[in-house]
C-alpha cells in the first residue's frame, strides 16, 4: 500500500493545513489545541514512515516522485521526490516535530495556537525543503520557513529576542538571496531549474567558482560555519525550547542538505579547486568554535557553540572527498565513508542537540534560568534527569556505543586518507568536545546541592521523560547499530562520488 | 558456541540494565543477585570457555556476531576473538570482577547508592569483556571508551564531593588524550590495509613496515612504528604511563572495590593487553619498543618513590600500581609480552587483594584513609592483616608469591634484552624493587604494627570485617600466593600464547631466559645469586628499620631532605604543569576567543559594523532629502548640466 498515494506532498501539506487549523480553532480550548497538534504531528510522522520502509535502496534515482507544472512560463515545477540523503533527514523532521509538540505541551502560557501552528507549519517547509527537486520550489521553501522561526523567536522568546531575530533573518535572508541570483543565471544558461537538470548543466570553471560561492553564502550561513556562525548563540538563546530543538536539529542540516544537493553536484570542479577552503573553515570550526565553548557561562550558549563545533565534522566530510579522490598514496576508497560520515554526523546531531536543548529546557521551565553557576549538584534532586543528560553529554562527546561517535568516526577515519594532519586537527575534538560538556555537566549535575531552588527541584514529569527517553534510545540505538541508516545511503553516495570524481570540465 | 561467547559479556549487561533502571523495584538485594549472578554466569562460563580452549586445544574462535556498519569497501563488524590469551583475560576480569562483587555488598553496605554501585560495576565487566574479547581495531576501542565512561562513573560515583567529580572529569580528559592518538593510530590502520579486523591486519604488517609515510614534511617515517607510537597513546592513557600517569592516583576518590577491580585489576591493564594483542606490529617497530621500554622503566622507578610520601592508604597502592604497571610496560618494550600478561595476571589477584583489605581498613576505621591515625590492627582484624601480608609479599616479589615468579620474569627478561633503552631499563627495575619493598613494608608497619594512632571511638568499634568481606579476601589470597607457581612454566616458558603473540626471534628474550629455567625450585634458588631479591628483602629491613625500631629517621630525614620531600609530595610537578598549562591555558584561550574573535573582531566589526555602517550611510544620504524644494530643482538643473556637457563633448 502507499505506493500510489502522493506521500511527500502529504507530508508537506498536511502539517501545514493542520496548522492553519490549529490557527483557527483559536486560544480558546487550549485541550483541544495540543490534542490537533500532537494528532498532526504524529500522523505526518507515520505518513513520512512508508518513505523509509518502501524505500528502494538499490538505487540512486529519486523516488516517491510528483511532478506538476507549476509556473509553466518559466519552466518551474511542483516536483518532488527524496533519494537516499533527503528520505532520512525527512523523517528526521517528522520525529522531531512531535518532540517539539510535546516539549511545547504545558510550557506555552500565552498565543498557544499560534504557537503550535508555527511550528507544524514550519515542518512542512522543512521537508518540502528536503523534497524539492525544483530549484525554485527548494528556494520558496527554504526562506518560507524562515517566517515561522522569525515569528517563534520573535513572540515566545527572551529578552534580547528582537535583536536576535534580526540578526537571524538578515543573516539567513543575505545569504540566500545570492543563491537566488546563482539559480537564476542557470536558468538562462540551461533554461530549467529542475535540480536534476542543473546536475547535468555544464559550466566552465569560472562560472563554477561564482556559483559555488553564492551558494556557499548561502548554505554556510545556514549551517552555520565560522565565521559566519554568530547568529547562532544569540537565537539559540533568544529561543524557547521548542524553537531551538528545530533549529539545531533540522534547519543547521538544510546548510548540510544544500552543500550536498547544490554545491557538490551542480559544481563539482570548483568544489574540488576549494575544498582547502571549506576543510579550513570546518577544522577552525571544530577546534576553535569548541574552544570558544568552553568559556561559555550559558548552558543554552554553550551547547548552540558545540552544534557548530560538530557540524564542522559534517562539512569536514563533504569537502574531505575531494582531498581524498586527489590524495596519490590513497587507493580511491574513503570518499564514500566522508560522505556517509557526514550524513550519519547530521542525523545523530538532530538527536544529540535537540536532547540537549530539551535537556536545557526541562532546566530552564524550573529555575528560569540557564546560567550554569545557578546550578550545582542537579543529580541530587533529579537522579532520572541527570542519568539522562549523562547519556547525552557522552553521546555529544562523541563515546562509542552512542551515535555522536560513529559520524565523527567516520569522517576522522575518512580524512586521514586525505591527509594525517586534517585527521590530526578532526580528533582533537576528542579533548575538547569531552571538556566542554563534561565540565558542563560537573558543573550544573553533580556536586552538592549549590542552593534552595536546585534543593526544590522535581525530577521529570512523564512528558519530559517520554520525550528524552525515546531520544536516548535513539542515540544509543544508531550508536549499536548504524547499518540501517547507513543502507539507505549507498547508492546515492556512490553516484555523488562518482559524479564528483567525473567533474563537469 | 556463539551463544557462549554472546552469553559471556551480555549475562553482566542484563544484570547492570536490571539494577540501574529498576533498582528501585527490586530493592538493595534485588540488586546485588542479579548482578552477581549475571557476573557468576559469566565467570562460569568463562572458566569453561578456557578449559574448551585452553586445556582442550579447541580451535581459536574468530567470527563476527552482526555487522555494524558496511560503508565504501570497508566492514565494521562486532566479533570475538578468543584465543588463549582472550581466555586467560576473560578469566581474570570475571573472576575479580565476582570477588568485588560479592565484597560490595559488604562494603557498600550502608550507601544510598546501593543499587547504582552493582549497575556501574557490571556495565564495567561487561565493557572490559567487550574490549578483551573484541576480533577488530573498532571493537577495542567501544571497549576502550567503554570502561573509560564506567570508570568516569565510579571515580565520581560520590558526586556530593568537590573532589570526587574533579578527580572524575580529570580522568576522562586524561584518557581523553592517550585515545586521541588511538583513534588516529585506527584510522592509519584502515587507511592503509582496508580492515580493522584483527588477523586481517595482521596479515599485511610486513607490507606495513616497507611503507613510509610523510608525517613531517621532509621526514619519512616507517608506517609500523608512526601506528605502533600512536596506538601505545592509547595505551599511555590507560595504563597510567608517564606522562599520562596523572588521572590514576587522583582515581582513589572512587570507592575502594572500584579501585581494586578497575583502577588496580582490570581496566588499567587493558593497555598492557592491547599491546601483546598487537605484537605482530610491535615486533617490527624497534622505536616504537624503545619508546614503550623507556616510558615503562620510568614510570615503574619514579612513580614507585611517590608512594613512599604518601600517608593515604589507597594511594600508597595506588601509586604502586602505577609502578607496577610501569614493570609491566617495560616487559612489553622487551617483547617479553607473555612475561607482562603474565604480571598482569599476578598483579590483578595480589592487588586486588591489597585494594580490598585496605578497604577492609578503612571501613573498620569508619572510613578513615590517613595510615597516621592506624597501627596495630593485626590483633583486630586477623584475616585482614594474613591477606593483607600475602599481598604485600606478592607485590615485593618475595621468593615463592605470586608477584616473585612474574617480576622475576620481567627482570630477566630486560636483562637479556638488546633493545635500546633496556640498559637504563634494568637498572630502574632494580631499584624499583627495592622502593617497592620499602613501601609496601612501610605500608603494612604503619598499619598494622606499632602504636594504635586511631581515637578512642575508633578504638572501641574495632572489629574484623564480615563474612561477604573476608571471603573475597581469602579467595583473593590463595591466587596471590600460588598462581606464579603453577603458572609461570606454561605462561611464560611455554607455548601458552603460540599464535597469540608473535615475538620476532631476534627479540625472543623470553626464550633466552627459559634456555636457564629449570623448574620453579631452581627459579627461587638462582633468585638468591641476583640482585633483585636482595634488594627487595633490603627494603623490607629498611622499612623495619625505620619505622619499627627508629621511627625519629623517618621524621628527620623529612626536615633534612625537605626539598625531596616536597617533590615527591606533589608528584613531580606534574599537576601543577597540566593546571597552569593545559587546564588554565586552554579555558584562557577559549575566553579570548569568545570575547575577542567572536564577540569584537566578527561581530563587533564585521557583523554589526555592517549594521552600523548601513545605518551611518542612511544617515549621511538622509541629509540629501531635505525637502525644501529649491534643493531639488537645483541639483536637478545642475544634473542636466553635467549631463548635457557630457553627452556634447564625449
Amino acid at each position: 500500500m502507499f505506493t500510489d498515494w502522493p506521500l511527500l506532498s502529504l507530508v508537506i501539506w498536511l502539517p501545514i493545513i493542520g496548522g492553519v487549523f490549529t490557527l483557527l480553532t483559536g486560544d480558546k480550548s487550549p485541550a483541544a489545541t495540543r490534542r490537533i497538534a500532537l494528532f498532526t504531528a504524529v500522523l505526518t510522522f507515520l505518513l513520512s514512515l512508508p518513505l523509509y520502509f518502501q524505500f528502494d535502496p538499490g538505487t540512486a534515482a529519486m523516488q516517491f516522485q510528483e511532478l506538476a507544472p507549476w509556473i509553466a512560463t518559466f519552466n518551474i515545477h511542483y516536483h518532488l521526490g527524496v533519494d537516499g540523503i533527503s528520505m532520512p533527514l525527512v523523517i528526521l523532521t517528522t520525529f522531531t516535530t512531535i518532540l517539539v509538540v510535546i516539549a511545547g505541551w504545558e510550557v506555552i502560557d500565552y498565543r498557544l495556537s499560534q504557537y503550535m501552528a508555527a511550528f507544524l507549519i514550519m515542518e512542512g517547509m522543512m521537508v518540502g525543503t528536503f523534497a524539492a527537486l525544483d530549484s525554485i520550489l527548494f528556494y520558496f521553501f527554504f526562506e518560507g520557513m524562515l517566517i515561522p522561526m522569525y515569528l517563534i523567536i520573535g513572540i515566545w522568546g527572551g529578552p534580547r529576542r528582537v535583536y536576535a531575530t534580526i540578526k537571524f533573518f538578515i543573516y539567513t535572508f543575505l545569504g540566500s538571496v545570492f543563491m537566488l541570483v546563482a539559480l537564476i543565471y542557470m536558468y538562462f544558461q540551461g533554461g530549467s531549474f529542475a535540480i536534476l537538470d542543473l546536475h547535468a548543466l555544464p559550466l566552465g570553471l569560472t562560472e563554477q567558482i561564482l556559483i559555488f560561492f553564492a551558494f556557499l553564502i548561502a548554505f554556510a550561513v545556514k549551517v552555520p560555519m565560522w565565521p559566519v556562525h554568530t547568529w547562532l548563540p544569540d537565537a539559540h538563546v533568544e529561543a524557547p525550547t521548542g524553537g531551538s530543538v528545530i533549529l539545531a536539529a533540522i534547519m543547521l542540516k538544510i546548510g548540510g542538505y544544500g552543500f550536498l544537493r547544490f554545491s557538490l553536484p551542480v559544481t563539482p570542479d570548483a568544489s574540488a579547486a576549494l575544498d582547502w577552503l571549506i576543510i579550513a573553515m570546518s577544522l577552525i570550526a571544530i577546534v576553535y568554535i569548541g574552544m570558544v565553548a568552553l568559556a561559555q557561562r550559558d548552558m543554552k550558549k554553550l551547547v548552540a557553540y558545540s552544534s557548530i563545533s560538530h557540524m564542522g565534522f559534517a562539512t569536514l566530510g563533504m569537502f574531505a572527498v575531494f582531498a581524498i579522490l586527489d590524495n596519490p598514496a590513497n587507493d580511491g576508497t574513503g570518499a564514500v565513508l566522508a560522505l556517509e560520515g557526514a550524513m550519519v554526523q547530521m542525523v545523530s546531531h538532530g538527536f544529540i542537540s535537540g536532547a540537549l536543548f530539551l535537556v536545557i529546557g526541562v532546566l530552564y521551565d524550573r529555575m528560569h534560568t540557564r546560567e550554569i553557576s545557578a546550578y550545582g549538584g542537579v543529580a541530587n534532586t533529579m537522579p532520572w534527569f541527570a542519568t539522562l543528560a549523562v547519556v547525552f553529554a557522552m553521546a555529544n562527546a562523541g563515546l562509542p556505543g552512542t551515535s555522536g561517535f560513529v559520524g565523527e568516526f567516520m569522517v576522522i577515519l575518512a580524512s586521514f586518507k586525505a591527509n594525517f594532519w586534517i585527521a590530526f586537527t578532526a580528533a582533537l575534538t576528542l579533548i575538547i568536545g569531552a571538556a566542554y560538556t563534561l565540565w558542563m555537566i560537573k558543573r550544573v549535575i553533580f556536586g552538592a546541592i549549590a542552593n534552595e531552588q536546585v534543593a526544590g527541584l522535581s525530577d521529570l514529569n512523564a512528558r519530559e521523560a517520554i520525550n528524552l527517553g525515546v531520544l536516548a534510545v535513539l542515540v544509543i540505538g544508531l550508536g549499536v547499530w548504524p547499518n540501517p541508516l547507513l543502507e539507505v545511503m549507498h547508492a546515492t553516495l556512490d553516484n555523488l562520488v562518482a559524479h564528483v570524481a567525473t567533474g563537469k570540465i | 558456541m556463539p551463544y557462549v561467547y554472546l552469553a559471556i559479556p551480555l549475562a553482566p549487561l542484563l544484570g547492570a540494565i536490571i539494577a540501574g533502571l529498576f533498582g528501585r523495584q527490586i530493592g538493595r538485594a534485588g540488586a546485588h543477585w542479579v548482578t552477581i549472578i549475571g557476573v557468576a554466569v559469566s565467570f562460569a562460563l568463562s572458566l569453561w570457555v578456557f578449559k574448551h580452549i585452553v586445556l582442550d586445544g579447541a580451535p581459536v574462535y574468530n567470527e563476527a556476531v552482526y555487522t555494524w556498519m558496511a560503508t565504501d569497501a570497508f566492514r565494521f563488524e562486532v566479533g570475538f576473538l578468543v584465543d588463549n590469551l582472550t581466555a586467560l583475560m576473560m578469566v581474570v576480569v570475571t573472576g575479580v570482577s565476582l570477588m568485588v562483587h560479592i565484597y560490595t555488598i559488604g562494603y557498600m553496605h550502608d550507601d544510598p547508592g546501593y543499587q547504582r554501585f552493582f549497575s556501574y560495576i557490571s556495565l564495567f565487566t561487561f565493557s572490559m569483556l567487550m574490549l578483551v574479547m573484541a576480533n577488530n581495531f573498532m571493537q577495542l576501542f567501544f571497549g576502550w571508551e567503554a570502561v573509560g565512561l564506567v570508570s568516569y562513573l565510579l571515580i565520581g560515583f560520590w558526586f556530593k564531593r568537590e573532589s570526587a567529580i574533579f578527580a572524575n572529569l580529570k580522568a576522562f580528559l586524561v584518557n581523553r588524550v592517550g585515545d586521541f592518538g588511538f583513534l588516529l593510530g585506527i584510522a592509519a590502520v584502515l587507511m592503509y590495509t582496508g580492515s580493522l579486523d584483527y588477523m586481517a591486519v595482521f596479515g599485511q604488517a610486513d607490507q606495513l613496515a616497507a611503507t613510509t609515510i610523510e608525517v613531517l614534511p621532509g621526514t619519512e617515517w616507517n608506517l609500523v612504528t608512526v601506528i605502533a607510537i600512536l596506538l601505545f597513546i592509547g595505551a599511555m592513557g590507560k595504563s597510567a604511563q608517564v606522562p599520562l600517569h596523572v588521572w590514576l592516583p587522583d582515581s582513589m576518590e572512587g570507592p575502594t572495590p572500584i579501585s581494586a577491580l578497575i583502577h588496580a585489576a582490570t581496566m588499567v591493564t587493558a593497555g598492557i593487553f592491547m599491546v601483546a594483542r598487537m605484537s605482530p606490529l610491535y615486533e617490527l617497530s624497534e622505536v616504537a619498543l624503545s619508546l614503550v621500554v623507556v616510558l615503562g622503566a620510568l614510570t615503574a622507578f619514579f612513580m614507585g618513590l611517590l608512594g613512599i610520601v604518601q600517608n593515604d592508604i589507597k594511594r600508597v597502592v595506588a601509586f604502586s600500581t602505577l609502578s607496577q604497571l610501569g614493570y609491566m610496560t617495560v616487559a612489553l618494550g622487551v617483547s617479553a609480552y607473555s612475561a607482562a600478561i603474565f604480571h598482569l595476571m599476578t598483579h590483578a589477584f595480589f592487588k586486588a587483594l591489597l585494594f580490598l583489605a585496605a578497604g577492609s581498613v578503612i571501613v573498620a576505621l569508619h572510613h578513615e584513609q590517613d595510615m597516621r591515625k592506624m597501627g596495630g590492627l593485626y590483633k583486630y582484624m586477623p584475616v585482614t592483616f594474613v591477606t593483607f601480608l600475602v599481598g604485600t609479599l606478592a607485590l615485593i616479589g618475595f621468593p615463592g608469591f605470586a608477584g616473585f615468579f612474574s617480576k622475576d620474569a620481567i627482570i630477566e627478561s630486560v636483562h637479556a634484552s638488546s633493545i635500546p633503552g633496556a640498559g637504563l631499563a634494568y637498572w630502574l627495575v632494580l631499584l624499583g624493587v627495592f622502593v617497592t619493598a620499602f613501601y609496601s613494608f612501610r605500608m603494612f608497619f604503619l598499619v598494622f604494627f606499632g602504636e594504635e594512632r586511631m581515637d578512642d571511638h575508633a578504638r572501641a568499634h574495632l572489629h574484623e570485617s564480615p563474612r561477604v568481606v573476608t571471603v573475597p579476601l581469602v579467595l583473593l589470597a590463595i591466587p596471590s600466593a600460588i598462581i606464579g607457581w603453577i603458572a609461570i612454566e606454561p605462561l611464560v616458558f611455554g607455548d601458552f600464547f603460540a599464535g597469540a603473540i608473535t615475538v620476532a626471534p631476534e627479540h625472543d628474550v623470553v626464550g633466552e631466559v627459559g634456555h636457564h629455567y629449570h623448574g620453579q625450585w631452581s627459579f627461587i634458588l638462582h633468585a638468591f645469586q641476583a640482585p633483585a631479591l636482595w634488594l627487595a628483602l633490603g627494603g623490607v629491613a629498611t622499612a623495619w628499620f625505620i619505622y619499627m625500631v627508629r621511627p625519629s629517621i623517618a621524621t628527620a630525614a623529612r626536615e633534612r631532605l625537605g626539598f625531596l620531600h616536597a617533590l615527591l609530595d606533589r608528584g613531580y610537578g606534574f599537576d601543577e604543569f597540566n593546571n597552569q598549562v593545559f587546564a588554565r591555558g586552554t579555558l584562557a584561550l577559549g575566553r579570548g576567543l569568545s570575547s575577542q574573535g567572536d564577540a569584537r573582531v566578527i561581530d563587533g566589526w564585521l557583523v554589526n559594523g555592517a549594521a552600523r555602517l548601513v545605518g551611518w550611510g542612511a544617515r549621511v544620504v538622509r541629509h540629501v532629502q531635505t525637502g525644501m524644494m529649491y534643493h531639488y530643482a537645483f541639483v536637478m538643473i545642475a544634473g542636466l548640466l553635467v549631463f548635457m556637457t557630457w553627452f556634447m563633448f564625449a
